[in-house]
């Protein structure tokens, strides 16, 4: 690129030739695609949505300006606090049933001397790599009447069951938490096992060596360690439950039996881009982005009073 | 009684390798029962729950198993096409993804100049804003934008993400010593030169990370490209098993061979990257 004139200039002593400081465009111009698409795709529509957030619309070309009608609007329809309960359901099954399992098969995966670590955790990872459409398709079928895989497994040994029986009818919930429980389990475990692996391990020894029992090492040295990356991954997985879509939208092809499938993201997909109303949809946009903020301000909170302490 | 400590620690293992083990099976259960019923019709799909049992080898009748869903996925519903736009999809986003954020990540990490403190606050301050806040204006961006229905406007709004330039940024700051760049500089060598043979090969673990994280990301995306593309001969898979759904709902042999030639791409692409792509993966949060 551009020759350095003055480092190769003979009038320079040897002794003064200190490095050359590199022009000063050149971090700008590496981080021009990133300033680029912040400004374009970020900035401008975080901007035009709160304009759109006070507007009517009818697909991208006719609005109408309501002000303050479409929250108003939305904290009275019952149909977004449905939402708001499948989406809260959701989230508490992610984190209740979830992250314990994710850091059951970790502390397993962490045992001194097991063998075949490497493969276990490839088995457990791999369904993290399906996306949640595949998932979703996958589930479907595997809770399918008839033919699905649960209904003729339970038939084989329980020949009085009904083989008919709509899981994805009855059981929405659960049959949603399970199909999330098989997808990110091993995802989660992956970052509780590197957190575990930053536990000394002399310390465990000496601790057991004093007679501590497995609970009170895991209380005293394991938990204390770990509890930084278990609140990061907490929030992580609450963010990625409150925006969840596609595992209901397509394991139910749609809202579900009832709307009880219904969530936030689904409303809001179905208000934008089935009724063609952005304006609402970036209601509800804003309205998600508010209950998300102030999960990730509890949680830099909670760490913080932990580090104090 | 009489048990060496040796010993003992195997005994005290067995129980966790058993515990392993049926969590093993449960994970591969569903990976299995896809693989099985996507070679077979569906008559078998309701008569075995896996591989049909007859005489053959292993108990198994292996000359039930069949092509057919496969053939008529490319021959007839032309999946072959979805096939190919998802890898473009997901190539170009992935390689554009992986330039543009390490060139960003590399400026925030080894340069100091007036605004970096801005800049370095702007990434984490668009780290936190939820994608679905986005998806309505973002629609009307492109629409305005004249985008919309293109790869292009699929393809632009990722190209630096602001997750993939902080992570780049930590694994540089740590990975390239200063001083190989000033001697570098010293020695003559242009910014791009230096950026391409000194800076990338310190962090290719990264790379191969942050390649994998973004293709995964764009291949399994079915919000974007349902919402911004309309022409059926432009949809990635993931938008097209599912149309393929809603028009052949109950043929199930059709549907999972679908899934399975969507996923086993990824899967492959995984095991060969895995060791980086977990790293990477776990960098971020464990030793940010």
């Amino acid at each position: 690129m551009s020759a350095p004139a003055s480092a190769s200039a003979p009038a320079a002593p040897l002794a003064v030739r200190r490095y050359r400081a590199e022009p000063a465009w050149v971090p700008w111009v590496f981080l021009a695609p990133f300033l680029l698409t912040f400004g374009v795709f970020l900035i401008w529509p975080l901007v035009q949505s709160v304009v759109l957030a006070c507007q009517q619309t009818f697909g991208p070309k006719s609005t109408a300006w309501v002000g303050f009608a479409n929250f108003s609007f939305l904290l009275h329809d019952p149909l977004f606090w449905k939402a708001v309960r499948n989406t809260a359901l959701f989230a508490a099954g992610s984190v209740f049933l979830q992250l314990p399992v994710s850091l059951g098969l970790a502390l397993l995966l962490n045992r001194p001397g097991l063998r075949g670590r490497t493969i276990f955790r490839l088995i457990f990872f791999a369904p993290s790599l399906v996306g949640l459409v595949f998932v979703g398709l996958l589930f479907s079928l595997i809770f399918a009447p008839r033919t699905g895989l649960v209904n003729t497994v339970l038939n084989d040994f329980f020949p009085a069951f009904d083989p008919e029986f709509p899981w994805l009818q009855v059981y929405v919930m659960p049959a949603l938490i399970l199909a999330a429980l098989w997808l990110y389990a091993g995802f989660n475990m992956v970052y509780f096992l590197a957190a575990l692996q930053g536990v000394p391990e002399e310390l465990m020894e000496a601790a057991a060596l004093d007679g501590a029992g497995a609970w009170h090492r895991f209380r005293h040295i394991v938990l204390p360690e770990i509890l930084p990356v278990g609140t990061f991954v907490v929030l992580m997985s609450l963010l990625g439950s409150l925006q969840l879509f596609e595992l209901p939208y397509i394991l139910l092809n749609g809202p579900g039996a009832d709307n009880r499938g219904l969530t936030i993201v689904m409303y809001l997909y179905d208000n934008g881009f089935v009724t063609g109303d952005l304006g609402y949809a970036s209601a509800v946009g804003w309205v998600l982005a508010l209950v998300m903020g102030s999960f990730a301000f509890a949680q830099r909170w909670f760490n913080k009073r932990q580090e104090e302490s | 009684m009489s048990l060496t400590n040796a010993q003992r620690q195997k005994l005290l293992l067995f129980p966790v390798y058993v515990a392993l083990t049926a969590a093993g099976i449960f994970t591969l259960i569903p990976f299995a029962w896809l693989v099985c019923a996507a070679f077979k019709t569906n008559a078998d799909i309701f008569a075995f729950n896996f591989l049909p049992l007859g005489d053959g080898f292993l108990g198994v009748d292996w000359g039930r198993l069949t092509l057919l869903n496969f053939f008529r996925l490319f021959r007839e519903l032309g999946i072959g096409v979805a096939l190919t736009n998802s890898i473009f999809l997901a190539a170009t986003s992935a390689l554009l993804a992986t330039f543009c954020c390490s060139l960003a990540g590399y400026a925030l990490a080894k340069f100091r100049f007036a605004g970096r403190g801005l800049v370095m606050s702007l990434v984490l301050a668009a780290l936190v804003v939820p994608g679905s806040l986005l998806l309505a204006p973002g629609y009307k961006l492109l629409y305005d934008l004249g985008l919309l229905n293109s790869f292009a406007g699929l393809i632009l709004p990722g190209l630096t993400p602001a997750f993939g330039v902080f992570l780049f940024r930590q694994a540089m700051v740590n990975a390239v010593p200063a001083t190989l760049i000033e001697s570098a500089r010293i020695d003559g060598a242009g910014e791009f030169r230096i950026y391409f043979t000194i800076v990338l090969p310190l962090v290719r673990p990264m790379i191969g990370a942050y390649l994998m994280i973004t293709f995964l990301g764009t291949w399994n995306n079915f919000i974007g490209p349902q919402i911004v593309l309309q022409d059926p001969q432009s949809f990635p898979l993931s938008v097209a098993i599912n149309q393929l759904r809603g028009l052949y709902g109950t043929d199930y042999g059709l549907i999972m061979s679908g899934t399975l030639v969507s996923i086993a791409p990824v899967l492959a692409l995984f095991l060969l990257l895995q060791k980086e792509f977990i790293a990477g993966l776990t960098s971020g949060a464990v030793k940010g």
